[in-house]
């Protein structure tokens, strides 16, 4: 159970029970809802953004452990960012999470959030890490909301064995 | 003659005869016949506990359907040439086993679809869309999957008209008195699953078909879950529509039946037009060939429909009682040693359920419980289970799902018992 074990990660498994920035914002200015009509989450990304830099943060939602513990860690990383590198580390975190970055080769600025390269051996769950990422790219470009099943595949067709 | 009857009369590979029954049901013995349980996942023997989702395949499925593409595929219904013929022969002797399985009156009122989804849309687009009109009303239950309420509620749309719900109690049983207070003069059709995918739950189908009688209201029935566990009997259960997927019921995708009254689907519009379901055509009028021909456009899913005659075959050779029985058991013993486990809850609990077993457990979210169960080789599905009304009256985003076949054991559930036993270990 290596594999599981460093899915579960305890640093995970802390967010998922205590999730940092729970809250709606109430001076929000923009926010968007993130969809896996797959499985049913859902989950709301609210932005206090100050001249291009993102002032506050926060999520709301259901979700399982993965998705919780993304979303949270996610707002810890962003929160003082400006958009330019929160939606850099958009990209670095969803390319390490579809297999296509390297995070120990490839000089990226993901940091702590390198504990959820192990979803990638977890195909069925990559969205899940996913998700709260994309709906925060979607809150960045104004739009309101966001489905996992118009982001096209999170699995890369080259790691699909036949 | 037509080629139902045809088929009927050339057909050879009659029903397996039912000779070697033994008392007591011998899993270990039915286990050999399906070959994708022998296999590891992740290091430990798979425990396939998806069933609901879609079943596995016996061998002698497999042989048929390979024997079909080996030797005797071609177009049905079409070529005076020997192995069309030969296709259309077995073709029609899969329709004639549905008739006996469902005991229908005749193979014409057995119409094959590629699944129970199809089956409901083509009522849907058959029935419905000829005799549902603003202001009709068409009763579906609280529990549907999607597949039985998505098309009607299509149709609503599309006609003004009115979706009305049987609601449930929380052990997951619908409330007969509610139900019956919701028909009258406006209601069109009553659409319920015999056997719940989310929960379990087995309806009391005859009651609620003769409770519509009564008010000369037909009924539709989705039998995909009941099918691969209890036996049917349309005739008994008065069914005007009774819908079964062939992928729940040991057959391979792409395979289905609608049975339907002949007088019903007499009166139906076509579903889908083109070859196959004609009689004449010019550009000027198109006439419909007989059933059931005009319900069943296109070539259809041959080998698989074929494959659904054969998983027929094996469940007739099969003791059904002594594999309910077991089924029963291992249902008993899954709910017994589950709710034994603090902090697992147990989702629908009816008098009547087949072996379905739904739970949560609390803190943890039902992904996380399939993920870590699949590491064990364990496969359950996690999600809403297509029915998300059912989650919304549990108040749950989804649930959790074992779901066995007669091939399941007792010591798979042992082994699902401590996989959710180390779920709560890795979230405490
Ligand atoms: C009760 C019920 N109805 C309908 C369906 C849909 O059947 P199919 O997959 O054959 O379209 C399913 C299976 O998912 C089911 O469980």
């Amino acid at each position: 159970m290596s594999e599981l074990s460093e899915l579960y990660q305890q640093v995970i498994l802390d967010h998922n029970k205590k999730p940092r920035n729970y809250r709606k914002l109430e001076d929000a200015t923009q926010h968007a809802e993130g969809f896996n009509p797959l499985c049913g989450d859902q989950l709301m990304v609210y932005l206090r953004v100050e001249d291009g830099v993102v002032a506050d943060v926060g999520f709301e939602g259901s979700g399982c452990a993965i998705s919780k513990a993304a979303s949270s860690m996610m707002t810890q990383a962003v929160k003082g960012k400006t958009k330019d590198e929160a939606e850099r580390l958009f990209e670095e975190f969803h390319r390490m999470v579809t297999g296509e970055l390297d995070e120990e080769q490839t000089p990226n600025g993901l940091g702590r959030l390198k504990i959820f390269a192990g979803v990638r051996e977890f195909p069925a769950r990559v969205k899940c890490a996913s998700l709260p990422w994309h709906t925060l790219h979607a809150a960045l470009a104004g739009e309101v909301s966001t489905s996992t099943e118009n982001l096209g595949p999170d699995i890369d067709a080259d790691r699909v064995s036949a | 003659m037509t080629v139902t009857k045809m088929a009927a009369i050339t057909e050879k590979e009659t029903v397996r005869e039912e000779s070697h029954r033994s008392p007591a049901f011998d899993v270990e013995r039915v286990r050999e016949d399906f070959p994708v349980l022998s296999q590891t996942v992740n290091g430990n023997p798979l425990v396939y506990l998806d069933n609901s989702a879609s079943s596995q395949v016996p061998q002698a499925v497999i042989d048929r359907g390979s024997k079909y593409l080996r030797e005797e595929h071609s177009n049905i219904h079409r070529g005076v040439h020997y192995l069309s013929q030969r296709a259309t022969t077995a073709f029609e002797g899969a329709r004639e086993k549905v008739r006996r399985f469902l005991n229908a009156r005749e193979a014409r009122e057995c119409i094959f679809v590629r699944g129970c989804t199809e089956g409901v849309n083509l009522v849907m687009h058959g029935y419905g869309r000829k005799f549902v009109s603003a202001g009709d009303e068409i009763v579906v239950s609280e529990m549907e999957h999607h597949a039985n309420i998505v098309p009607w509620q299509m149709l609503c749309e599309e006609k003004g008209a009115r979706l009305r719900v049987i609601p449930m109690n929380d052990a997951g049983e619908l409330l007969l008195d509610e139900y019956e207070a919701l028909l009258n003069e406006r209601t069109r059709l009553v659409c319920v699953m015999h056997v719940s995918n989310a929960l379990g739950t087995v309806n009391p189908i005859k009651e609620i078909v003769a409770r519509a009688h009564k008010q000369g209201i037909p009924v539709l029935i989705d039998g995909a879950q009941a099918a691969p566990h209890l036996k049917i009997d349309v005739q008994d259960l008065d069914a005007d529509f009774y819908i079964i997927s062939g992928h729940k019921m040991f057959a391979p995708t792409g395979s289905g039946v609608v049975y339907g009254k002949a007088e019903l689907l007499e009166k139906m519009n076509p579903f889908l037009g083109g070859g196959d379901m004609i009689r004449t055509v010019t550009f000027e009028k198109t006439t419909y060939a007989g059933l059931p021909n005009k319900l069943e456009a296109g070539t259809p899913a041959i080998a698989s429909q074929i494959g659904l005659g054969a998983a027929i075959d094996y469940l007739n050779s099969l003791d059904r009682d002594a594999a309910h029985a077991h089924e029963q058991e291992l249902l008993r013993y899954a709910t017994e040693k589950l709710s034994g486990i603090e902090g697992v809850r147990i989702i629908g609990t009816a008098r009547e359920k087949v072996s379905v077993v739904s739970f949560v457990i609390e803190g943890v979210h039902p992904h996380d419980v399939g993920t870590i169960l699949d590491q064990a080789g364990i496969a359950v599905r996690a999600g809403h289970h297509c029915a998300q009304p059912v989650m919304q009256h549990f108040k749950i985003p989804a649930t959790a799902r074992a779901s066995f076949a007669f091939y399941n054991t007792k010591d798979e559930v042992d082994r699902l018992v401590g996989a959710v036993e180390k779920v709560i270990e890795v979230f405490s």
